[in-house]
């Protein structure tokens, strides 16, 4: 057996839920425990680097704000992954990714509009301005709440999860656009400065705690990713129990 | 085809179709914007092309629910998914006609609208040829909203908060060459050549995604 259909079929071992549930159980408070560590290390580092000599210790707002900013962008890529596993590889724990997904990367999206404005009030001396970057984040936003809208107008999880991979996958175009934006248009926000061709432009000052916190922040979105999984497949197993309860219970009434 | 046209035309034309419906909004809400920004004709004139542009999605964005529902709620739509020619056309000739029922109705309309803004004529002919040129691309985005939410009970508000973000770039490109078109330096045609790239992107991309969502939505 060669060695990728080894890995394929190690994935959908995965798609039985119990399985799933048995290695979140085991790789959770790990990952958890990990996430805490870096966390800890990354904040300590984030308080005891110096300030910037022109931004002073606002600086330190781009150690929440950049990392928020990128999971923003990174969630979006993992629900459109999970939306083409819904369907084309019919995976049945996609469409849970999918939707464990969404409310995640709302927050984070949410976190980085805010420290943005946090920032851009003392830097900029306003709280928002309608250029690009901040324009397609914002855009970003509301389509998660629409696809969380959309989740949750429909009763039956797998013909929502299959139509709003289709949103998702439609939606997808605006991640380039972000990505892009600072170098396509003329704005305010200032181009990429850490994942360039030539290298970081930043002060390795203030790199090495950014990097800390990105790590941690990607962590705990997969802690978080993984336990939200964990919930969805209880709370479908909980309804299902519950319908049959219900069935069950109609049909003692009726046999006496 | 080309009778799946016709009929959707009539139907959308006829008693209870609702396309002037969508004339009517849009001129209500571009005759709300004098009473709440005030009568200044200057200042009018230079929001005119923003104001009817903002009108013109709103009032496209008004009819779409109804683009899939009603062949739902009646059965045709299953007849369409069965038959023999590919369910991609059909959306792609039921885009058409909703646009022509319904876009090009605001498209003839806005000239008339433009005279109210004290636009001049210049910033009319603009606003109309971006008009013609962006309007199918809302219809576009927007039957991916309605093959979304197709199923669901009261889908009409869902369908607008689904696309609106989508058709931003839209109504920034179709706003800015219309600037163009008035204010010297700027060049007319790259940002309506853009426009025109919008379109014809989500004139690919949107019945591909509505096919995928009405076959995977009807069960």
């Amino acid at each position: 057996m060669s060695e990728s259909s080894l890995a394929i079929r190690k994935f959908s071992d995965l798609a039985n839920p119990t399985r799933f549930l048995a290695l979140a159980d085991r790789v959770l408070p790990w990952l958890a425990a990990l996430t805490l560590l870096v966390f800890a290390v990354g904040l300590w580092l984030s308080f005891a680097t110096e300030g910037d000599y022109q931004q002073g210790e606002t600086v330190r707002i781009m150690y929440v704000h950049v990392p928020s900013a990128w999971l923003s962008m990174m969630c979006y890529t993992v629900m459109a992954i999970s939306a083409l596993g819904t369907l084309v590889w019919r995976h049945p724990l996609a469409d849970v990714s999918a939707r464990a997904a969404a409310p995640i990367g709302a927050c984070f999206t949410f976190l980085a509009l805010v420290t943005g404005s946090l920032w851009g009030k003392p830097m900029w001396g306003t709280w928002w301005v309608w250029d690009a970057r901040l324009t397609s984040v914002f855009v970003l936003f509301l389509m998660y709440l629409g696809l969380i809208a959309l989740n949750r107008a429909m009763d039956d999880p797998s013909r929502s999860a299959r139509v709003s991979a289709v949103l998702i996958l439609v939606g997808f175009v605006n991640i380039p656009i972000i990505k892009f934006s600072v170098e396509w248009w003329n704005t305010l926000h200032q181009p990429a400065s850490v994942i360039r061709l030539d290298g970081p432009t930043i002060d390795p000052e203030f790199l090495r705690p950014l990097i800390v916190m990105a790590i941690a922040f990607t962590l705990l979105f997969f802690t978080l990713h993984i336990a939200a999984m964990r919930n969805e497949i209880w709370r479908r197993r909980v309804a299902s129990l519950r319908r049959q309860a219900a069935r069950n219970a109609g049909r003692e009434q009726l046999s006496p | 085809m080309i009778a799946l046209f016709f009929r959707d035309l009539k139907l959308s034309v006829r008693a209870g179709g609702g396309a002037m419906i969508g004339v009517l909004f849009f001129m209500t809400v571009v005759a709300v914007i004098p009473f709440g920004v005030g009568p200044d004709l200057n200042l009018l004139a230079r929001i005119g092309p923003a104001i009817l542009w903002i009108g013109a999605l709103l009032a496209s964005l008004l009819g779409l629910d109804r683009l899939f529902q009603a062949e739902r709620e009646d059965g045709s739509l299953d007849l369409i998914m069965m038959q023999e020619t590919p369910l991609l056309l059909a959306v792609l000739v039921k885009c058409a006609a909703h646009w022509t029922a319904t876009g090009l109705p605001l498209v003839i309309a806005s000239p008339f609208l433009g005279l109210f803004m004290n636009m001049d004529e210049g910033a009319i002919g603009a606003t109309m040829v971006t008009l013609l040129a962006g309007t199918p691309a809302i219809t576009f985005i927007g039957a991916v909203g309605a093959a979304v939410a197709v199923a669901l009970p009261r889908g009409g508000l869902l369908v607008s908060i689904l696309v609106l973000p989508l058709a931003i770039p839209v109504l920034i490109f179709g706003v800015s060459a219309v600037y163009a078109a008035i204010e010297d330096p700027a060049p007319f045609l790259p940002p309506f050549m853009i426009l025109i790239a919008i379109t014809l992107f989500f004139g690919v991309i949107g019945p591909v995604a509505a096919a995928a969502a009405l076959r995977h939505s009807a069960d």
